[in-house]
């Protein structure tokens, strides 16, 4: 019995001790942890033959990749560094990207290779006084794929660059009458993600705060005009799925969703026909809107120069080239459809050029400000109000500007 | 035994002995309660007096700045009002239903014990499957409302409309704990003499009236262990929470413990976070000091 005890009591104190350790001694050998949020196993491969290659000439040099859950990424990860256990190098969500960036966490990229090869429109979110904190290996811009085979059985057109959005809630509305199915999804909202309806209201050259995100634009005409038209849509017209019903469109229970290109490789499965289009228009025109993520090396990291050399070597322009495969990269010269087209043999060159390298020269990224997850929880509280059939859209407008106008004057 | 005997001159008595082994014994559990208990709680109460900026990596000793926040905190009314309507429901439902079964089950008929097993078998599954599972039914277009639809009454959209959440979150979290209440009640119910019914019956009392008379006050130590460790345990649910509603819709399921790990773990307001879980702890020792004082009032045996 007392062994048992003691036994036990050991195994508790190690425990302990092995939670307070978590950084190796600097020289000698040394492991780098990179958390990131991909689990998918030819994502990780890649990273791992990059690991590879860079361990040949750096023998004393480990790469390890942490993937965390996407769903509680950024709370894991401040966790993490909360709890003295800070990764090297974190890739960061792009809502988060102020937060990361202004705080001081990271530490200034000065040793990137051939920097200037980067297109300014992926920079802008990731710099502070002139200088990168973050590299933009993820440049995605949101587009729509289109399931051919359920808007033929609908007896509709596929759509092509140019369309409109009435046309859009005209093809949603028919797929839903005539199949069942859902018409348009704007994945990962689910009436919660609300950043992601940037890729509607884009249309009418509305914005969820001002340039300097200072002032709010949820009651500004144009944004309740975009809401109101996207809550008839829900509720009148039934193109899109009612609140609390879910559509997976890569499952084929949707005729289209608005995503991110990033997404195509969902697609691989080949259960039916699909096609991509850019985002439709609006009142305002033809637009483009970006979805980013960045990798930063954090300040509290003990090996942080060697994370950036590492980094420097990850992203430099022959990885950048691989790493395009799967994400769209910041490198100008990457960037046409031609070159593309060689590590995406999912997508046309059309496509390519239309919703890839014009949607990442013209695209807005999606809405970010210091202090992103408070904003966006009372965002979210504010508009629920808005997916009930007969809610008011101005006044719920008014409401999510009297909630968040407070902490964006701050 | 013979080996102590021998060694008892000195100072080694056998007292000392029995006393070394006493604390051996305990030993693990305390050292488990001062790491796990004591010394988070006295952390917590020094980071209320500060701000941690995580990203920024500053603390900041603060003095009681959090705790004036907390009495500003434009959000702490419907926090409350929240915590506090979820709390008596599931209080109340819990232990009516644990009751209710407990009754019907300790009755001398077949099957009872499968019944038995069945409503308890929630307690020992998975709480995040469970909850995740019940997501999936309580969707607008998910089981639930499938299996209304087919008896023609369109159901309403439990999780995304205001006081239909609180009540989803509610009977799903009774549907999983309610087992535990059952089976300290059956206890409870078995343990009471049975020539008390019997004096009962000859009296011409009406089950009613055993009931009211007898089964009440007879398990009324049940009673309080059960709505003690219910009331602290509605205080602390969270997965259910965080995996079904997130807090919504509006704020309407935002309860205490969910809005202090928005604070903390979401917007990196640790201080607050620690300053909102100092509140969460006082009103549970509260609660609790309330019901063991309360019990020589309705007790039986306590009186």
């Amino acid at each position: 019995m007392r062994t048992k005890v003691t036994a036990l009591g050991l195994a508790g104190t190690l425990a302990l001790a092995a939670c307070g350790s978590s950084a190796e001694p600097q020289g000698g050998p040394v492991t780098l942890r990179m958390t990131i949020w991909t689990g998918n196993e030819a994502h990780l491969k890649l990273f791992g033959d990059i690991a590879a290659a860079y361990r040949k000439t750096h023998p004393d040099v480990t790469v390890k990749y942490d993937t965390l859950p996407v769903e509680t990424y950024t709370t894991t990860l401040t966790t993490q560094i909360a709890g003295g256990n800070t990764p090297d190098l974190a890739w960061i969500f792009e809502n988060s990207a102020p937060d990361f960036v202004g705080s001081g966490a990271l530490v200034p990229l000065d040793t990137l290779v051939k920097p200037e090869e980067l297109a300014p429109s992926t920079t802008r979110l990731w710099q502070k006084d002139g200088a990168l904190y973050a590299y933009p290996f993820s440049t995605s811009p949101f587009g729509v794929f289109v399931n051919t085979d359920l808007l033929k059985k609908a007896g509709q057109s596929v759509p092509a660059k140019g369309w409109t959005w009435e046309e859009a809630v005209k093809i949603a509305s028919a797929v839903q009458e005539k199949t069942g199915k859902a018409g348009l999804v704007v994945r990962d909202f689910d009436y919660k993600g609300w950043d992601n309806l940037a890729a509607v209201w884009g249309g009418w050259g509305a914005e969820a705060w001002s340039e300097d995100g200072r002032t709010c634009g949820f009651d500004k005409p144009e944004m309740i005009e975009a809401m109101g038209f996207l809550h008839k849509a829900i509720f009148t017209g039934k193109a899109m799925p009612a609140p609390g019903t879910t559509a997976d469109f890569f499952a084929g229970e949707a005729g289209m969703t608005i995503t991110q290109i990033s997404r195509a490789s969902l697609l691989q499965d080949g259960a039916f026909g699909w096609d991509l289009v850019t985002l439709p228009t609006g009142p305002k025109g033809a637009y483009s809107v970006i979805g980013q993520a960045g990798i930063g090396v954090l300040k509290k990291s003990r090996n942080a120069e060697a994370a950036a050399d590492f980094l420097a070597f990850f992203t430099n322009p022959e990885n950048s080239a691989k790493l395009a495969q799967y994400f769209p990269p910041p490198r100008q010269p990457l960037l046409t459809a031609d070159s593309l087209a060689k590590s995406n043999p999912l997508l046309k060159p059309e496509q390519l050029q239309d919703v890839v390298v014009d949607g990442i020269a013209a695209g807005r990224v999606k809405p970010s400000h210091t202090g992103q997850a408070e904003l966006s929880q009372a965002v979210r509280a504010g508009l629920d109000q808005l997916w009930q059939p007969d809610a008011d859209v101005a006044t719920v407008m008014k409401g999510v500007c009297a909630a968040i106008q407070p902490m964006l004057a701050k | 035994m013979a080996l102590s005997v021998t060694r008892r001159a000195g100072w080694w008595t056998a007292r000392r002995r029995d006393h070394l082994l006493g604390y051996l014994f305990i030993g693990p559990q305390l050292a488990g309660s001062l790491l796990f208990v004591f010394l988070p709680l006295g952390l917590v109460l020094t980071y209320s007096l500060n701000e941690w900026n995580v990203l920024a990596d500053t603390f900041t000793f603060v003095g009681a700045d959090n705790y004036r926040r907390l009495l500003n905190d434009p959000n702490m009314a419907s926090v409350l009002t929240a915590t506090g309507l979820f709390s008596v429901g599931l209080v109340v439902l819990n232990l009516a239903l644990a009751l209710l079964l407990a009754v019907l089950l300790n009755q001398r008929l077949r099957g009872t014990t499968v019944f038995r097993t069945l409503f308890f078998s929630p307690v020992v599954v998975s709480l995040v499957a469970w909850t995740i599972v019940w997501g999936f039914l309580l969707q607008n277009n998910g089981g639930i409302n499938a299996i209304l639809a087919a008896a023609g009454i369109e159901g309403p959209n439990w999780l995304r409309s205001g006081s239909w959440a609180t009540v989803s979150v509610i009977v799903v979290q009774v549907f999983k704990n309610v087992g535990l209440n059952m089976v300290l009640f059956l206890a409870a119910l078995q343990g009471v003499p049975k020539d008390l019914y019997e004096a009962a019956r000859l009296d011409g009392a009406s089950a009613w009236t055993r009931f009211r008379r007898i089964t009440l006050p007879m398990i009324s130590p049940t009673v309080l262990l059960t709505s003690i460790i219910t009331v602290a345990g509605s205080l602390q649910v969270f997965a259910q929470i965080a995996v079904l509603t997130q807090g919504g819709p509006g704020t309407s399921t935002t309860v205490l413990v969910y809005y202090l790990y928005q604070q903390a773990f979401q917007f990196h307001h640790f201080g607050y976070g620690a300053t909102l879980s100092v509140l969460l702890f006082v009103i549970v020792l509260a609660l609790t000091l309330l019901q063991w004082r309360m019990r020589r009032r309705w007790v039986f045996h306590e009186a």
